[in-house]
């Protein structure tokens, strides 16, 4: 390789890391004085492009000049600015107290209403946007030509970088933002001024998304799957540079911009697992990331959120199992469409109440849990499609397929704990679905594979209804088992006190690792029932969005409760099948219930039913 | 025979020295109290004999064996019980259920994945608890009780691990002062029966030279001074620096009171 390809791939490097800094930056600001991480971080950048590629060529019309050009440029940061100050005074200061896992769902809630109004507004075709004047050309780089926009692009990253350290050590505001990320109590202390430092707060990160939305337009069309792209780079950028740390923002994705442009030299089809990597590896030797700092642990314990006792089962809910199992059971007297909902719910909730084991049992606040599902329908599907073998050794393999991805991905996780961690799952989950999706020859890639069916004894919906049942609902009751277990209960105490934990002689570390690989094997025997069921595989098993229903399923439920989670499931999925294909805005209506939920009803159908049984008769 | 020994240990934070060459030893039965100052390195010094820090330089020795940067679950499991300047406990659990899974976790049964955890331990759990006074309170949530009362459970935890060692960090602090000196009784009763070292910081100077044996004076993580509770108080230079007038009084007041 010469050493001209060389630089000319460094300098496209340095182009993408600016843009990823500009745009980074934005949600580490946001971080460090909420302490909240903005799913919708990456809805602000893709409303960037989207107002720059509407109002820019607007503005070419007057005059095709580079002034006008970035002049649009900024009034689309500027109007998305204005749409996060909307998104903190509607939503955020309503969640400042609100659990992580709450937190964030809610900011998912908004990525998913703000997708379906882009569509309304745009429709679902790309939109290119205008090249920008004086920029259109090439430059002559070492005899290599490489474009001028580009070139600029490398120098917006830093300046970015300066006017942000002039913003913080020169003005008021600034020294407010600074002071806020570093400690935590001194927020409180601010009194009327807090109100205003964060919505000013919003209004600067959603801009920077914005600023970086816009100033792709020349590169990337707008498009409607803009934000979760970004949104997961962005993660990984702040979570390796130290959250709430604006150089350290820009330090991880120069690395992460320069390890893309080589990265795809070697690897041209593995760099995001690249990127994963880097961000494992620097995550087991710095857990805060390059430039961030631990957490102050909280002066007053807090009663953690999740199952406090698991205790017994009253009679009226013992009642309620009894009349749920019957009408599981029940189900095929009625049509074989409710036969194949049902078979549906029960693997969801035996995938949820998994998760549950870890969120609401073990404190471990896993972001993509859908990994060690779609893996193990993976891992079944696979053996069936490819091995030709028959689905018993499939569904032994499935919960094994889950478990090994839970056990090599835990190995890491578990070093991290609250934000951290919930990003590194998250991260992993993208890893896994970045592999199936490249590996066409295996996977099928993008379309999956199909031809994943029962053996012929398990071929009708109602025997395999039958044997999904026995199944799930025995392995919820083992895991319920284990909750209940020293195991289970050496999980909640560590999330109570990790430090007390350790001092009665608990290896904490070691107990969330192998909890974690036995939600890991649950998942994935879901996973391995649910390809089964379905006849097929595909990447979306892995997805964010999946990520997300299940965690909607333990919101609906109740995370307190150790059976909340089915019955979440259960209405999740049901609600999901009945509404779908009614309306054109499922992803609105999604978003708005999770909204709804965090807000109004965050102890779920378990709570609900709690207060119930405590009221007086 | 030495129970604990600490030699040399070392502790740099950034630019500061938390604790600068603190070596001392702890026989079986005895009493030890580390006296200080807010920020003097006694907080510092227990994390670095329970395994929560490791020391920059220095060794400890438990009974013979190095245990120097083990981690504090290996230190546990070779006989040391700890207890927290701010408490540590497992806010979700009743009172029970904290004594009873620091047996579980004492009995190595942590990783049962079908016994039923809340009927383990229950008479042993419900005997130690008896031992700190708080049978009474054993089925309630162990966060609905006043702080000195937790500290008592606390205690209960430690005692759990059948300890040959026991650490306690300000194991008073937020109680009322008749308390105080019952808990403080409590401890040394423990200690001399069962011929359990304890090594513990307090700043209730009646408690120290009423329980002590002997005594450490830790200044910006130095040891100052040592001795028994006579020689400490007698020490003009722990007059100046730390007892000052009422630390002296405290130590009058004790003196009259075994006198
Ligand atoms: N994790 C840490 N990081 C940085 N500095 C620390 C840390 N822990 C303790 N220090 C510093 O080390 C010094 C000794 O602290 P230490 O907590 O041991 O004091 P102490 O004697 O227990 O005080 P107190 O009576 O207030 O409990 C203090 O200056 C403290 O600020
Ligand atoms: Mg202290």
């Amino acid at each position: 390789m010469e050493w001209e390809f060389l630089l000319v791939q460094a300098l496209s490097g340095l182009a993408s890391a600016s843009s990823l800094f500009v745009i980074a930056s934005g949600l580490t600001i946001v971080f460090g004085v909420t302490r909240i991480v903005n799913f919708a971080h990456g809805s602000f950048y893709m409303l960037g492009a989207y107002v720059a590629v509407t109002i820019v060529p607007w503005l070419l019309e007057f005059d095709r000049s580079p002034w006008l050009f970035f002049a649009g440029v900024l009034l689309s940061a500027l109007a998305v600015g204005a749409m996060g100050v909307v998104m903190e005074v509607l939503l955020l200061r309503r969640i400042y107290r609100v659990p992580e896992l709450f937190q964030l769902l809610a900011t998912f809630g908004v990525v998913l209403i703000v997708q379906d109004l882009v569509l309304l507004a745009w429709g679902p075709v790309d939109i290119p946007g205008p090249r920008a004047p004086g920029l259109r050309h090439g430059v002559d780089i070492a005899g290599q030509r490489f474009p001028a926009y580009e070139l600029f692009l490398i120098f917006v990253g830093p300046a970015v970088l300066g006017l942000l350290w002039l913003l913080m050590h020169r003005t008021r505001f600034g020294v407010l933002i600074r002071a806020a990320t570093q400690d935590r109590e001194m927020v409180g202390a601010l009194g009327v001024n807090q109100a205003m430092l964060f919505t000013g707060t919003l209004f600067l990160g959603a801009a920077l998304a914005g600023l970086g939305g816009a100033l792709q337009i020349p590169r990337v069309s707008a498009n409607p799957q803009m934000d979760l792209s970004i949104i997961t780079e962005a993660f990984v950028v702040t979570v390796i540079g130290g959250m709430g740390s604006v150089p350290g923002a820009f330090i991880a994705a120069v690395m992460i911009g320069l390890l893309q442009a080589f990265g795809v030299l070697v690897f041209p089809k593995i760099t995001l697992v690249l990127v994963f990597l880097l961000m494992a590896a620097v995550l087991v030797v710095k857990p805060w990331g390059l430039l961030g700092r631990p957490e102050a642990a909280a002066g007053r314990a807090v009663l953690p959120e999740g199952i406090l006792d698991p205790g017994r089962l009253d009679g009226l809910t013992r009642a309620l199992v009894v009349v749920a199992v019957a009408a599981v059971l029940a189900l095929p007297l009625l049509d074989a469409y409710a036969v194949k909902v049902g078979t549906e719910v029960l693997i969801l909730a035996l995938a949820a109440f998994s998760l549950n084991f870890l969120v609401g049992n073990g404190g471990i606040v896993s972001f993509g849990h859908a990994a060690y599902f779609g893996l193990g329908a993976y891992g079944a599907g696979l053996l069936v499609v490819k091995a030709g073998l028959p689905m018993e050794p499939a569904l032994v393999a499935a919960p094994i397929a889950g478990g090994l991805a839970a056990a090599l991905f835990g190995f890491f996780v578990v070093r991290l704990s609250g934000i951290y961690l919930a990003m590194l799952t998250l991260a992993f989950a993208q890893i896994a679905y970045a592999v199936v999706f490249q590996w066409v020859d295996v996977t099928g890639g993008d379309n999956g594979l199909v031809g994943v069916w029962p053996s012929r004894w398990a071929a009708s919906r109602e025997v395999y209804h039958y044997m999904v049942a026995a199944v799930t609902i025995a392995a919820i009751v083992l895991l319920r088992r284990v909750i209940h277990a020293p195991f289970g209960a050496t999980l909640r105490a560590a999330r109570d006190s990790a430090q007390r934990a350790d001092a009665i002689g608990v290896d904490v570390r070691m107990h969330r690792w192998l909890g974690f690989i036995l939600a890991g094997a649950a998942a994935g025997l879901a996973g391995g029932l649910y390809a089964f069921s379905k006849g097929s595989i595909d990447p979306t098993l892995l997805g964010i969005p999946m990520s997300v229903d299940f965690l909607s399923m333990l919101l609906l439920g109740g995370i307190q409760s150790v059976l909340g989670p089915v019955a979440g499931a259960a209405a999740f999925h049901a609600l999901k099948d009945f509404f779908l294909p009614l309306t054109d805005h499922w992803r609105l209506f999604m978003g708005l219930s999770i909204i709804a939920m965090v807000l109004l009803f965050p102890r779920g159908l378990a709570g609900a039913w709690a207060s119930l049984r405590r009221r007086p008769a | 025979m030495t129970l604990l020994a600490a030699e040399g240990l070392v502790k740099r934070f950034g630019g500061v020295v938390a604790a600068k060459d603190v070596s001392f030893a702890l026989d079986p039965g005895e009493m030890l109290a580390i006296i200080g100052p807010n920020g003097a390195g006694k907080t510092t010094t227990f994390n670095m004999v329970g395994g929560q820090l490791r020391p920059d330089a220095g060794r400890v020795t438990l009974a013979g064996q190095d245990i120097t940067g083990i981690p504090p679950r290996a230190v546990c499991r070779l006989g040391v019980g700890r207890t927290f300047q701010v408490a540590q406990t497992f806010l979700s659990f009743t009172v029970l259920g904290n004594v009873q899974m620091a047996l579980i976790a004492h009995h190595g049964q942590t990783r049962r994945l079908l016994a039923d955890a809340a009927a383990l331990h229950r008479d042993d759990a419900l005997a130690l608890l008896d031992r700190v006074g708080m049978a009474a309170q054993a089925a309630r949530p162990i966060g609905e009780l006043a702080y000195g009362d937790v500290k008592r459970v606390e205690l209960a935890i430690a005692l759990a691990a059948a300890p040959r060692l026991l650490l306690m960090d300000e194991p008073t602090a937020g109680m009322a002062p008749s308390e105080r000196s019952a808990l403080m009784a409590l401890v040394a009763g423990i200690a001399r029966t069962e011929r359990i070292g304890v090594l513990f910081t307090e700043h209730d100077m009646d408690a120290v030279f009423a329980h002590a044996d002997r005594i450490l004076v830790l200044v910006r993580g130095e040891i100052i001074a040592r001795g028994t509770p006579a020689e400490v108080r007698a020490d003009p230079e722990v007059q100046r620096v730390y007892l000052g007038h009422s630390g002296t009084r405290a130590a009058e007041r004790a003196k009259r009171a075994h006198g």
